[in-house]
């Protein structure tokens, strides 16, 4: 029986800059227009949750994958299909406290699948492997109409009227996403401190060593694809409330690379990288169109991505690690930050 | 961790039961045309510290691997404990209490040593994946920190791993074969870029292994090897060339021509 455990909640790192973020979080909507609580900030929160399904794989489990975003899409586009649409194919009409769980967990054996295909290769043929699941899931959901109405995809797909809330509304809508993302957030921090997450970073750093103390390597590839596949799932329900529609589009190579770059950008060390990542991405994709044509677009996000690569490998969130220091030092007080290496 | 007093009744007592540890029938391997092992017959009863020595390439942790699982072997059968596990896994014979180190270490740089241990632990028992936080007053957390100090780590428990020494890491190597009732222990090369007084300290670890845990130990070290070998085993191009006492090892003409040097004496 869980207990809780006071030791392990203060290694939960609870730092003052954390409530800082999480009253200025909260506190966003009563100084922020529509436009940023929606297209901004609730688009980053939901961009972040995505990234940072790969970031737990890729920082603790060191298997970079390409299809998450499959995996988000999939569960947006089984949310079209069993809920309820506006282009009259599909739409079983579900009911929501059936449908959501039911796609969550369809999303997540999903990304275990792609895992048990992708978890006997490593590095760049990991990146690799993924990539085509990715390619092939984008062609297929394009070519078949049967299930996926083809190009055209699906429209109106809103979320429920839960409690009275129209949750598709900016505030409502970016409470939910907030509160599903500091959900993840959390979990994902908690977890690797947990036995499991412990075992998957060992896994990450020597494979063949965990084998030899009697650890399935395999199977603990595949759980963290399944619970990355949940953190996705949930991800891609928000997102296709947030469009209204899913097509093929959503589901592309270079949106698949989008969370790739956000994840990197943001820094893989970290489960608040991935959202400093879609935070810098979305501001850019919004407003890079005030200096640039919006064609640059993906010049600018591919230079910044270099910029971050090359002066700071892990991220910005790597940058500010290093900047900290400076900024916070005393003078003649020697000081010892106990960053996590 | 107490040496037993009463070693020699203890291991009269585990030999005579009869079982072995370990039994190697016709063990062969093959990589393409190179024949890195050619019909091994070996055997290691419960309890029995033996050595396994011979020059570089004569297929010492080729053998390793073999029993281990790291890879299958070509030909023959691998028993445990008098079970054939040839085609069992590596993590299910270890589940069965086999251990290794590894010849250059193989540990977990980024976690604690107490983490490395812990998960040691953990890999041979339940709830491997549980998804809650090991407590300080955990069984197998109290099992990490006793062991920590069985190998002298108690002062860098919480140190990540990549920051010890090199010494010190070979003793978590240990550490980690140690963990979780092991009955057979496989070590490769454990004294390899000790300094004198690690060495020192590493024979006094491998004495300190309680008596019912079977060990192989490969060592170019012959002063560590013939001062804890009971029994040992000389491998010349893939095949076993010699086995005896270590007196009788370091006395034979042939291996001392063909190991030990002309100079030995």
């Amino acid at each position: 029986m869980w207990r809780f455990d006071p030791d392990s909640f203060r290694a939960s790192q609870v730092r003052p800059g954390v409530i800082v973020v999480a009253v200025a979080l909260l506190a966003y909507p009563l100084i922020a227009t529509n436009f940023f609580i929606f297209q901004i900030g609730a688009y980053s929160l939901l961009l972040g949750t995505v990234a940072l399904s790969l970031m737990m794989l890729a920082g603790y489990g060191g298997m970079v994958s390409l299809a998450q975003l499959t995996v988000a899409g999939f569960g947006g586009y089984m949310m079209a299909i069993f809920g309820t649409n506006s282009v009259d194919v599909h739409g079983f009409g579900w009911p929501w406290w059936v449908l959501i769980p039911s796609v969550i967990l369809a999303s997540a054996t999903l990304s275990a699948l792609i895992g048990a295909i992708s978890v006997r290769t490593e590095g760049i043929y990991t990146i690799m492997i993924t990539l085509a699941i990715a390619v092939a899931f984008f062609y297929f959901t394009r070519q078949n109409y049967a299930a996926f109405n083809g190009f055209t995809g699906f429209a109106g797909v809103e979320p429920p009227q839960v409690f009275g809330v129209n949750w598709r509304a900016p505030v409502p809508f970016y409470y939910l996403a907030l509160a599903i993302a500091a959900f993840f957030y959390f979990a994902v921090l908690y977890g690797s401190r947990t036995t499991y997450g412990l075992a998957l970073q060992a896994v990450r750093d020597n494979s063949r060593r965990m084998n030899s103390l009697g650890y399935d390597v395999t199977a603990i590839r595949v759980f963290a694809y399944f619970l990355s596949g949940l953190i996705a799932g949930t991800a891609g329900i928000m997102l296709v409330w947030f469009n209204g529609r899913i097509s093929p589009g959503s589901i592309s190579v270079s949106v698949a690379i989008d969370i790739l770059v956000i994840a990197v950008v943001g820094g893989l060390r970290h489960p608040i990288g991935p959202f400093i990542g879609a935070l810098a991405f979305v501001l850019l994709e919004n407003f890079a169109i005030d200096l640039i044509d919006r064609e640059r677009f993906n010049t600018v996000i591919g230079l910044v991505f270099l910029f971050i690569i090359f002066f700071s490998p892990d991220g910005i969130l790597g940058l500010w690690e290093r900047i900290r220091p400076h900024l916070m030092r005393k003078p003649n007080v020697a000081r010892s930050d106990g960053a996590r290496k | 961790m107490n040496k037993t007093l009463n070693r020699a009744d203890a291991l009269s007592l585990l030999q005579s039961s009869g079982q072995y540890a370990l039994e190697l029938e016709a063990i062969s391997r093959h990589f393409g045309a190179l024949v890195a092992l050619a019909d091994i017959n070996l055997s290691v009863k419960a309890g029995e510290r033996h050595a396994v020595l011979g020059s570089n390439g004569a297929g010492k942790t080729t053998l390793f691997n073999a029993i281990t699982g790291d890879f299958a072997p070509t030909t023959g059968r691998v028993r445990l404990f008098g079970e054939d596990v040839t085609d069992l896994p590596a993590y299910e014979r270890i589940r069965r209490g086999l251990r290794r180190t590894y010849q250059i270490s193989l540990l977990f740089e980024n976690l604690s040593v107490l983490d490395n241990l812990y998960l040691a632990c953990r890999g041979v028992s339940r709830n491997r994946f549980a998804l809650r936080r090991p407590r300080r007053d955990d069984a197998l957390m109290a099992s990490a920190e006793t062991l920590a100090a069985a190998v002298h780590l108690e002062t860098v428990r919480d140190t990540p791993v990549g920051e010890l020494s090199h010494g010190q890491q070979r003793q978590l190597e240990i550490g980690l074969a140690l963990s979780g009732a092991p009955r057979l222990i496989l070590f490769d090369e454990p004294a390899a870029g000790l300094s004198p007084g690690e060495r020192a300290e590493l024979v006094d670890i491998l004495n300190s292994i309680p008596s019912h845990i079977a060990y192989i130990l490969i060592e170019h070290d012959m002063d560590v090897a013939l001062r804890v070998a009971e029994r040992v085993t000389m491998m010349h191009n893939g095949r076993v060339f010699k086995q005896g006492t270590p007196d009788e090892i370091e006395n034979d003409a042939q291996v001392q021509e063909l190991y030990l040097g002309d100079h030995h004496g």
